[in-house]
């Protein structure tokens, strides 16, 4: 599984980032979470609301600061 | 209700004695704390609500072909409801130009984005009444749309950086799907990261307001930087655009430089010009803009913040 923080590093793109490691250390999951910071790559998504959060390819959500709970959700609902 | 509240945290928890300085002070600071913190909770609950239902995925088809006049308004008062973390502007500022919304017109957007929002106008509400809350709204709108409309006519298409034109923008992302409670949920949260970002502000802007309520004001800056003085609105802009805010951080500066006397006019310019021209967003504007449009930008933005400086002073 390959996880993607889309944002330009600001405060609330590292909230999400907090969020997704707490979910996987709570799964006990072992993914590798890359912030993308390249306006290229992130436009190539079609997301215009930073933070977003991409799992495999997917976007799942964007403008938002999931909490640990719904990043869970998200990395639980990608996996299936 | 909240006067009953104020009067019996004064007077009767404290046992303040009516009539006496601190008590006016301490009054006014029960009074205004919960006034503020309730409006904030009420309105950037609704407003997040609202937002839940329009992500600026879908701004940008709205704002793609109709006509331009009203385009630039419309993307204004979207820019109010759209929370601006600098760190959307380049992302929004792309999408949009790649939809095909006018350049002119993505500018309405980015001017009225950062320099008004409902936090702005919660806290002017609170502070300073309805009226410089509507006022401060209503101008911003009018700076963001006239400047969207010039720089449209500038026909400055070729000095955005030519790289924005080549990014292959991807099909729109899947709409993440929210029932009615995940909107609850999400803009609950909201509230949360707003009002704890918020509420130290609003308490060291009502604490000065409490302060100079209670204790004689000395119209100090009134001395110097008056209605006399022709160079205070200049000045106040100059030295608001540099410094970096968001309109919740200055409302407290804003609050203690208008209690001292320095006129409405001069007060409005300064918050305009700390919120919505700051050095970190023309750095990042800076990657997308050529020079010679960020220019334009600063300078068609900072004489529209300028004239309505002098106008406010005037009429007021």
């Amino acid at each position: 599984m390959r996880i993607e923080i889309l944002g330009s590093g600001c405060a609330r793109c590292h909230g999400l980032e907090d969020s997704v490691r707490k979910a996987l250390t709570m799964l006990g999951k072992d993914a590798e979470v890359v912030a993308v910071t390249d306006m290229q790559q992130i436009m190539a998504y079609g997301v215009m609301s930073m933070p977003a959060l991409v799992i495999d390819g997917k976007v799942l959500s964007s403008g938002r600061v999931l909490s640990p709970e719904e990043a869970k959700k998200a990395i639980v609902g990608a996996s299936v | 209700m909240l006067t009953l509240f104020a009067d019996w945290f004064t007077y009767t928890l404290l046992r303040l004695p009516k009539g006496r300085l601190i008590t006016e002070a301490v009054h006014f600071f029960a009074y205004d704390i919960p006034k503020i913190y309730l409006l904030l909770v009420v309105i950037v609950f609704a407003v997040a609500m609202l937002r839940t239902w329009i992500p600026a995925e879908k701004i940008k088809k709205v704002l793609s072909h109709r006509h331009q006049f009203v385009d630039n308004i419309l993307a204004a008062s979207l820019g109010i409801i759209t929370p601006f973390c600098t760190c959307s502007a380049i992302p929004m500022f792309i999408g949009f130009v790649e939809s095909g919304v006018p350049l002119g017109v993505t500018f309405s957007f980015l001017v009225a984005s950062p320099m008004i929002n409902e936090v702005a106008m919660v806290l002017l509400w609170g502070l300073f009444g309805a009226r410089v809350a509507l006022l401060y709204v209503g101008v911003g709108l009018l700076i963001a749309i006239v400047a969207g409309v010039i720089i449209g006519q500038l026909h400055m298409e070729k000095y955005v950086e030519d790289y924005v034109y080549k990014i292959k923008v991807g099909a729109a992302a899947g709409d993440d799907p929210m029932t009615f409670k995940d909107r609850i949920v999400a803009s609950w949260r909201y509230v949360g990261e707003i009002f704890r970002k918020v509420a130290p502000w609003v308490a060291v802007g009502v604490a000065i307001g409490a302060f100079i309520h209670g204790y004689a004001p000395e119209n100090f800056l009134a001395r110097y930087a008056g209605r006399d003085n022709p160079f205070a609105v200049l000045l106040a802009v100059a030295i608001g655009i540099p410094l970096y805010s968001n309109a919740e951080g200055v409302i407290p500066i804003v609050q203690a430089l208008w209690a001292k006397g320095l006129p409405l006019g001069t007060t409005l310019a300064f918050m305009m010009a700390v919120t919505g021209l700051s050095m970190p967003e023309m750095i990042i504007l800076r990657r997308v803009l050529k020079p010679r449009l960020l220019a334009t930008f600063i300078g068609v933005v900072g004489l529209g913040i300028l004239i309505v400086g002098y106008f406010f002073n005037w009429v007021l």
